[in-house]
């Protein structure tokens, strides 16, 4: 994609805490990273995982214990967080995939209902009420996160905002090579026709693991993100409704485009932000979002425009 | 890293841009507005016994208070937090960051409950908790900001647990929910069981929402406890109910107690299944001829009887706005230092009063339920077996580890 | 942990108990997996429709029809529940599904999830959360059986009963009966199977909708025991899934038998350490796949 495009949405991240609520734009960050990591799966390896919170929420738990209780600095809570992701993956990745298509499917949300049970039963966690108070702590031990810098009237917090947009830039970028190497036409190459990857001598079974574990350890840390903004790891993290939402963000903005699960995300976010007062109605608008996508919107805005466009986004 | 090196810079000039600014004037009304959040379960497990009801009671509330405090208008808004701790503090920081939210009230469930009101204690603004049980929150969790309205775990399980005993329910079996508030409400009533001299010889922990109780019941049947407990909550209890009457249990010598029981969950239950059942509660609608007058308004808007919840809602929103007139601001440590030292006392709050450690103390009830043929109506579900006084139902503060509280 | 033979017997007959509405469930997703090769996301909300068209036929449909002392009785109901979830399930397979058979199964999957939430969202949206008492139970069935080694309530036996038989029946047709094998050919060689003169696309709608019958059908059975709730379903679909993950989908006979199963020893866990009764499915699951990944029944696919 062409490079001013780039440049401009890296403009645009840079100057949105001064245009909106830069907690919720922080909201948005996460789960733009967490269903481009899903996308990685779905959308360049064809593996729907149905399960992605055990990776989200774990990375969440584990990071809020280690800054909570273990006192580590930011970084490295999060980046214990983002490990123990890639290692939970590792652990289920190697169980489901050696089952296929609607079984991967179904192993990846059974799996993850035991890390929800560990979440509800491992001592640290909280339990029903989750690990609350988590410190933001000092960056590398100098930039205190939770400085809030005042603009005008309104304090904005913005040596955390620009935290979480470096590591949503990092998590973005691996991404974006990992799909646009050798690597990544090797997936799509499984994703189009397994068999025949296999007869060109690919071990699909190691390419498949290694995009999982990729995939869960970058959830990982758009979850551990997540835990030092809102400063809470809670039993919503891991939940099979979280596995389940951000399936619709990546489907609703496109599957296996670049852009589209963020775009995804940042609509069906802002959706469940401004409908806190429907209601119940909000899981129906959810999920008539979704038949609607599947029935006859399966490429995604994203994928739609890029149709229009004639180029891949 | 870019961004990164660009934050400090940033954060660098701004911080030299704003240092010049002084202290804005003192306001009696902060931004000339008093503004009430109701954050509370709208959708979910908790939304009949809270929910829109309880953005009823505040409204009730502001309107009978005339709609203006110190001259300055007062705003009600409500959200949703759908029983997700993440959700309900995202909203709240919102709210405090953006809307400038002053007090938040409702706050069903304690997960939800504790982030909100830690976030209340960071940015120094009130919580008025109506909704959850957990006695963290005027402990551990406690704040300047944070007072917990109605009940809790500790109440609920001290009436319950004594008055059992005291009438002959000496051994116990408790069939608890595997997590925090349910083990807490175990705990709490095995406490007062064993300081009374009735023991408990067994308990079997389920997993939260659970469908089928049949195993569990047969457990404690076997016990041959007298008293089978039940240690949890909504669904839950209504399951086990339900089941233990199927197979015969809680008929012949064995008694059945739920220890965290609502009004809407007699109502699901119907009072041919629930007949005889004893538990605590913090409020009845039909208790004397001012809590009838306040819920038959209620019902008029709601379409239903206020529960301890939504009743006390209202009696917080009141006395929040009385305390603002007493104090002439809406200062946060103003205001709460007139609700500690005030009398609480309405309909809702008999002989109320707000400790140091935010616990509002007021008289409790061990309820009954009804026989079918005593029940002269739809709501008409329960009687008042007993009242006990709030030093009597409450934590006293000599156990309490709230750090306000001084040893 | 000791346990005596009377403890063992009793935990045997609650176990069958849930174990029938696991083999009901599954049996239903088999079905319509077989032929379909759609994962039923929406199984378990129209498992709760099916309680609540008992629920709502005994308490509203008379004052509805203007004759407040008209009930649709217990049995009228385990009629009329599976032929409104099946008409709905028609309805769901003609507008929705059909649409979706030549792309990707994974977007049956995703279609029936959205349809879960928004039934699961209206009811959530009109009906008390913590769930409603169905009061139809009929007299017959009332009151315990005493079993010699336990007083058993006299309607779990009859669910026991009653589902078995409808297990086995529907194992019957599709195993041995001749519109079982155009069924099963169908999931193979559709082309042959119009050859014979059937219609496939018929045939297809109308599995489609006796698979989500059976959900409603043990929905109806589920409603004297459990209270009636929007959520009841979206509890039970997750450990179906897994049950079905065992057993293997291809087989019919599998998923009965996996169902029971494994609701007996999740009943044996809440004895021996009852926090883990929720999650001792998962890790079975976690066995089966190391050990055989294709499930206890199923064929290498």
């Amino acid at each position: 994609m062409n490079r001013y495009v780039w440049l401009a949405l890296v403009a645009l991240g840079l100057l949105a805490p001064f245009a909106v609520y830069p907690v919720f734009m922080m909201k948005l960050l996460c789960f733009a990273l967490f269903a481009a990591a899903f996308n990685l799966l779905l959308g360049y390896t064809g593996l729907l995982s149905f399960g992605h919170a055990a990776f989200f929420g774990g990375a969440a738990y584990v990071t809020g214990h280690l800054v909570k209780n273990l006192g580590l600095t930011p970084e490295l809570g999060i980046l214990g967080g983002t490990l123990f992701a890639g290692l939970l993956g590792y652990l289920v990745g190697s169980l489901a995939i050696r089952r296929q298509g609607i079984y991967f499917a179904m192993v990846t949300l059974a799996l993850a209902q035991i890390v929800y049970f560990l979440a509800l039963k491992l001592p640290f966690t909280g339990g029903e009420d989750g690990l609350q108070g988590i410190p933001r702590g000092l960056l590398f031990g100098l930039i205190d996160l939770n400085r809030h810098v005042t603009v005008g009237s309104t304090p904005l917090p913005l040596s955390l905002y620009y935290f979480t947009f470096a590591l949503f830039c990092l998590g973005f970028w691996v991404i974006y090579r990992a799909i646009h190497s050798p690597f990544g036409q090797v997936l799509k190459a499984i994703r189009e026709n397994e068999p025949r990857a296999r007869s060109l001598g690919y071990k699909v079974e190691r390419f498949k693991l290694i995009a999982f574990v990729l995939s869960s350890a970058l959830a990982g840390m758009a979850g551990a993100m997540k835990c030092l903004i809102f400063q809470l790891a809670s039993l919503t993290d891991v939940s099979w409704h979280t596995s389940g939402e951000v399936v619709l963000m990546t489907l609703l903005g496109g599957v296996g485009t670049v852009l589209g699960p963020s775009a995804g995300a940042f609509t069906v976010v802002t959706l469940q932000s401004q409908l806190t007062m429907v209601g119940p109605w909000i899981t129906v608008i959810i999920g008539g979002i979704f038949v609607v996508c599947v029935l006859v919107f399966r490429r995604g805005f994203v994928g739609e425009l890029g149709r229009l466009l004639r180029r891949s986004l | 890293m870019k961004s990164l090196y660009s934050s400090a810079a940033l954060s660098a000039s701004l911080l030299l841009a704003t240092a010049g600014f002084a202290a804005p004037p003192k306001e009696t009304i902060s931004d000339g507005v008093v503004k009430i959040g109701v954050l509370t379960d709208m959708s979910g497990v908790y939304s009949t016994l809270g929910g829109k009801g309880t953005q009823v009671g505040v409204e009730m509330a502001v309107k009978d208070f005339g709609g203006k405090v110190l001259g300055k208008p007062i705003v009600v808004i409500g959200a949703d937090h759908q029983n997700k701790a993440d959700i309900a503090s995202a909203k709240a920081r919102e709210w405090f960051d953006n809307e400038k939210v002053d007090m938040i009230t409702g706050l069903l469930n304690s997960g939800c409950a504790l982030a909100v009101q830690k976030l209340g204690g960071d940015k120094h603004r009130i919580t008025m908790n109506t909704g959850a049980a957990s006695t963290e929150l005027t402990n551990g969790a406690w704040t300047p900001y944070s007072i917990h309205y109605v009940y809790d775990t500790y109440a609920l399980g001290k009436v319950t647990g004594q008055a059992v005993v005291q009438t002959g329910g000496k051994s116990w079996f408790f069939i608890t929910a595997d997590y925090a508030f349910g083990q807490s409400l175990e705990g709490n009533t095995a406490l007062f069981v064993k300081k009374l001299g009735g023991k408990v010889v067994g308990s079997v922990r389920h997993p939260l929402s659970s469908a089928d109780f049949s195993s569990y019941l047969l457990q404690a049947q076997a016990s041959g406890a007298q008293i089978i407990g039940l240690a949890n909550a909504g669904g839950d209890t209504i399951n086990a109910i339900k089941q233990a009457r199927e197979f015969g249990i809680g008929q012949k010598g064995q008694k059945l107690v739920g220890l965290l029981i609502f009004d809407t969950d007699i109502k699901s239950l119907g009072l041919n299944v629930a007949q005889g059942m004893q538990f605590t509660s913090g409020f009845y609608w039909d208790r004397d001829n001012a809590t009838r007058a306040f819920s038959k308004r209620f019902f008029d808007i709601h379409k239903a009887m206020p529960t301890m919840d939504q009743a006390g809602a209202y009696s917080a929103t009141m006395n929040y706005l009385k305390a603002i007139t007493a104090a002439g601001t809406d200062d946060p440590d103003a205001v709460m230092a007139k609700l500690k030292s005030m009398d609480i006392s309405d309909f809702f709050a008999v002989n109320g009063k707000i400790r140091v450690d935010g616990r509002m103390v007021h008289d409790m009830y061990l309820m009954e339920v009804k026989k079918p043929s005593d029940s002269k109506g739809e709501w008409d579900l329960l009687k008042i077996v007993k009242t006990v006084s709030g030093d009597e139902a409450f934590m006293p503060l000599s156990e309490s580890t709230c750090p306000a509280v001084k040893k | 942990m000791g346990m005596s033979f009377q403890t063992v017997m009793s935990q045997v007959m609650l176990g069958l108990n849930n174990g029938v509405f696991y083999a009901i469930l599954s049996l239903g997703l088999a079905v319509i997996f077989g032929l379909l090769n759609i994962v039923n996301f929406v199984h378990g909300a129209l498992y709760m429709l099916g309680a609540y068209v008992a629920l709502l036929g005994f308490t509203m449909l008379g004052p509805l029809l203007g004759r407040p002392d008209f009930h649709l009785n217990y049995w009228a109901a385990l009629i009329v529940a599976p032929l409104v979830v099946g008409a709905l399930g028609v309805l769901i397979e003609k507008t929705m599904l059909r649409r979706l058979r030549k792309f990707d199964h994974l977007y049956g999957l995703l279609l029936t999830f959205g349809l879960a939430l928004i039934i699961q969202g209206v009811f959530t949206n009109y009906f008390n959360v913590s769930g409603d008492a169905y009061d139809g139970k009929p007299e017959v069935l009332s009151g315990v059986v005493d079993l010699g080694f336990m007083l058993f309530p006299k309607y779990r036996v009859w669910v026991i009963g009653i589902s078995l038989v409808v297990c086995f029946s529907t194992w019957f047709v599709i195993e041995r009966t001749k519109l079982g094998s155009y069924l099963r050919a169908g999931t193979e060689n559709p082309e042959l199977v119009k050859a014979f003169g059937i219609n496939v696309p018929l045939m297809i709608t109308l599995t489609y909708g006796f698979g989500v019958g059976l959900a409603a059908f043990a929905g109806v059975l589920a409603a004297p025991i459990y209270s009636v709730s929007p959520v009841m379903g979206s509890e039970m679909i997750i450990t179906v899934f897994a049950v079905v993950v065992i057993g293997g989908m291809g087989s019919i006979m599998g998923s009965i038998l996996t169902g029971l199963l494994l609701g007996m020893v999740e009943g044996f866990t809440k004895v021996v350490y009852a926090p883990a009764s929720g999650t001792v499915i998962f890790l079975i699951m976690v066995i089966v796949l190391l050990v055989k990944p294709a499930g206890l029944f199923g064929k290498e696919a």
